[in-house]
């Protein structure tokens, strides 16, 4: 082997690698540039969708970094929304606190109920620890409805506008500020994590739980983080719900937005941050197209408007059992299936 | 103080009647969970399609009840022997949340569908029995509560007494233990797993029937599946006598609760219990305890 040759490569290599870094530093840029004109860009109605969005990808998130990552699902991740919202909603009735305070300590009363939650529930795993969020999710819910001197029962709380240096952010035109960048935030958070020691003892947790314990992971400890840093993601996505919606009742997080989460994380492909934040986009949206294309039948189908509910659970259903059965790697892999070959040809 | 002893009884009558009825829908999570290892949570919608395709033939079609009881079993065993070969089998092996969230959606689907058909109002079924009150002693009891009490014991006791002394039992027991071996035994793995989903669903649709005709129906009486799922998990998921004892217990418990508490503490008495369950007995009362092998 010649000095020369080891040049050639590492020229190509240097090459290959310049080219990706410049991709990507475009793609970056780009999307830095949208962020920041987005607001003023798009109509209200399309900010209130991204905003929507945004909040779901938090909340997903939280699910992937507990499910996706550690192999431990949860039925029970809207409750913990739910502690987020009404969090925020009390602080905001008895403190009047700013939602930078507000918002983390959402997030942090979540978590702090998640450990709660977790320390019996994590006896048991795979779908034992599934129904056991269930029966703790009801639970919550119920505290939530009977509490009345705490909670107002089933008639909820109002939020007032979040305040910001004396502007009232009451439009998805000034929410999006804060809740698109703690969207950001939390997802480069989660996904550097698991180039740590923490977020590699998820996932050698979720391969294998026995052989992650022979290796020296302590279990139960690493299953808890999880928990907690899920509902973490779950009280700051339900605080900001509650900053967007600014009403919480014990019907706004009921058990079908708990499914709602696992099936976002299923169709946009599981164990995957990517996959997350596409299925979020992706199971928000849905409803909403829709609900635009049965409307635009109107003329032909007598009762289109009335039968969109009905439509809506049925192709909700079928999204979950045909993503599992057909492509349990979800949209993610789907996308990457289609891209692959114009990749290819580039480098070639 | 005096006590209202015929108060206490009602009550209790009332809460074995309930209890009887989330038996007989627990065999049908119990049969399948045994065979395929799958906690099928569409177990409540097939329940409700079973009442719906019931009242569908009883009061609009205008059938007699005779010819609409056997026809909805046999639609029951249809749709469950489909859902089995077209989507379950093809989903073997994959992890056992994944298979739950697959019933889930077909839970869903089936929530859409007979919204669709027959609208989102609640509906009365048209009653099998009289609506004369039946007197136990003192104690009232509604005379649906009796019939549905003692259907749900009649199928319990026949699938103990199948389970014990039927020969293909051993199939099933078989299977259940360990599939590849029974399958190297030259026992017909795949269709023993169809029969367990055929005669499960049958069972949930005509139990469809019974909790129809107690309590109306609605599209959202798939709720109750989630309410068995619970009695099942206490009573452990592969145990039939398990199910029947927490079944009855819980039936009382919510009885009660649902009396002296207010109705809100109904459902909320049953996951405690849940909760408290898991927590001393993950595998339930009369369930096996699962060893993890690396």
């Amino acid at each position: 082997m010649t000095p020369a040759t080891e040049t050639d490569i590492s020229i190509v290599a240097a090459a290959h690698v310049g080219r990706g870094l410049s991709y990507r530093r475009l793609l970056w840029g780009v999307s830095a540039v949208l962020f920041v004109i987005a607001p003023f860009l798009f109509s209200e109605y399309w900010l209130y969708w991204v905003c929507l969005i945004a909040i779901n990808v938090v909340s997903a998130t939280g699910l992937n970094i507990l499910w996706g990552y550690t192999g431990l699902a949860s039925l029970g991740h809207a409750a913990f929304m739910a502690v987020g919202a009404y969090s925020v909603a009390l602080l905001d009735k008895h403190l009047g606190w700013s939602f930078l305070i507000t918002v983390p300590l959402g997030g942090l009363f979540a978590a702090a109920v998640g450990l709660l939650v977790a320390i019996p529930s994590l006896r048991v795993r795979g779908l034992y620890l599934a129904i056991a969020t269930i029966a703790a999710s009801v639970i919550l819910q119920f505290i939530f409805s009977n509490w009345d001197a705490v909670t107002n029962g089933m008639k909820g709380l109002v939020v007032q506008p979040a305040h910001f240096m004396g502007v009232q952010l009451d439009q998805p035109r000034l929410l999006y500020w804060i809740i698109v960048p703690t969207a950001i935030v939390l997802i480069k958070m989660a996904s550097n994590l698991f180039r740590t020691r923490v977020g590699r003892a998820f996932i050698a947790i979720r391969d294998r739980d026995i052989s992650a314990e022979l290796i020296g992971i302590p279990l139960f400890k690493y299953k808890l983080l999880s928990f907690g840093l899920s509902s973490f993601y779950a009280g700051v996505a339900g605080a900001l719900w509650a900053y967007f919606f600014r009403v919480v009742t014990p019907e706004s997080f009921p058990i079908e937005t708990s499914i709602f989460f696992l099936a976002v994380l299923i169709v946009g492909g599981i164990g995957t941050i990517g996959g997350g934040i596409i299925g979020a986009a992706f199971m928000t949206l849905v409803p909403e197209l829709l609900r635009i294309s049965l409307t635009a039948l109107g003329p032909w189908m007598a009762n289109s408007a009335t039968v969109i509910p009905s439509v809506r659970i049925i192709v909700f259903g079928v999204l979950i059992v045909g993503f599992l059965r057909l492509e349990p790697q979800g949209l993610i892999e789907l996308i990457g299936r289609i891209k692959r070959p114009f990749l290819k040809s580039r480098v070639s | 103080m005096t006590i209202d002893w015929v108060y206490l009884l009602e009550i209790t009558l009332s809460g074995i009647g309930a209890g009887a009825l989330m038996a007989v829908t627990g065999v049908a999570f119990v049969l399948i969970y045994r065979v395929t290892r799958v906690v099928n949570l569409a177990i409540g919608e097939t329940l409700m399609l079973g009442a719906y395709a019931f009242f569908g033939m009883t009061s609009i079609l205008g059938w007699p009840i005779l010819v609409a009881v056997p026809l909805v079993i046999v639609g029951g065993v249809l749709f469950g022997a489909g859902l089995e070969r077209t989507i379950i089998r093809p989903m073997l092996g994959q992890s056992p949340v994944s298979v739950f969230m697959v019933t889930i959606g077909i839970g869903s689907i089936i929530v859409g569908v007979v919204q669709l058909i027959w609208g989102v109002a609640p509906h009365r079924l048209i009653s099998i029995v009289s609506e004369k009150p039946v007197f136990i002693g003192p104690a009232y009891v509604s005379s649906k509560s009796i019939v549905s009490f003692t259907i749900a014991a009649a199928v319990i006791t026949f699938f103990l007494l199948v389970l014990r002394y039927w020969r293909g039992s051993l199939h099933l027991k078989a299977t259940a233990s360990d599939a590849g071996a029974a399958y190297s035994c030259g026992i017909n793995v795949p269709r023993v797993y169809l029969l367990s989903w055929a005669v499960a669903s049958a069972i949930a649709c005509a139990a469809g029937i019974l909790v129809g005709m107690v309590g109306g129906i609605s599209p959202e009486m798939g709720v109750f599946g989630l309410s068995v799922l619970c009695v099942v998990i206490m009573g452990g998921l592969d145990s039939i006598l398990g199910t029947l004892v927490v079944a009855l217990f819980v039936g009382l418990i919510d009885a009660f609760a649902g009396s002296f508490l207010g109705g809100e503490f109904k459902q909320i008495s049953t996951f405690t219990l849940l909760l408290l369950m898991l927590w001393v007995r993950p595998h339930g009362l009369f369930g096996t305890a699962e060893i993890d092998r690396l």
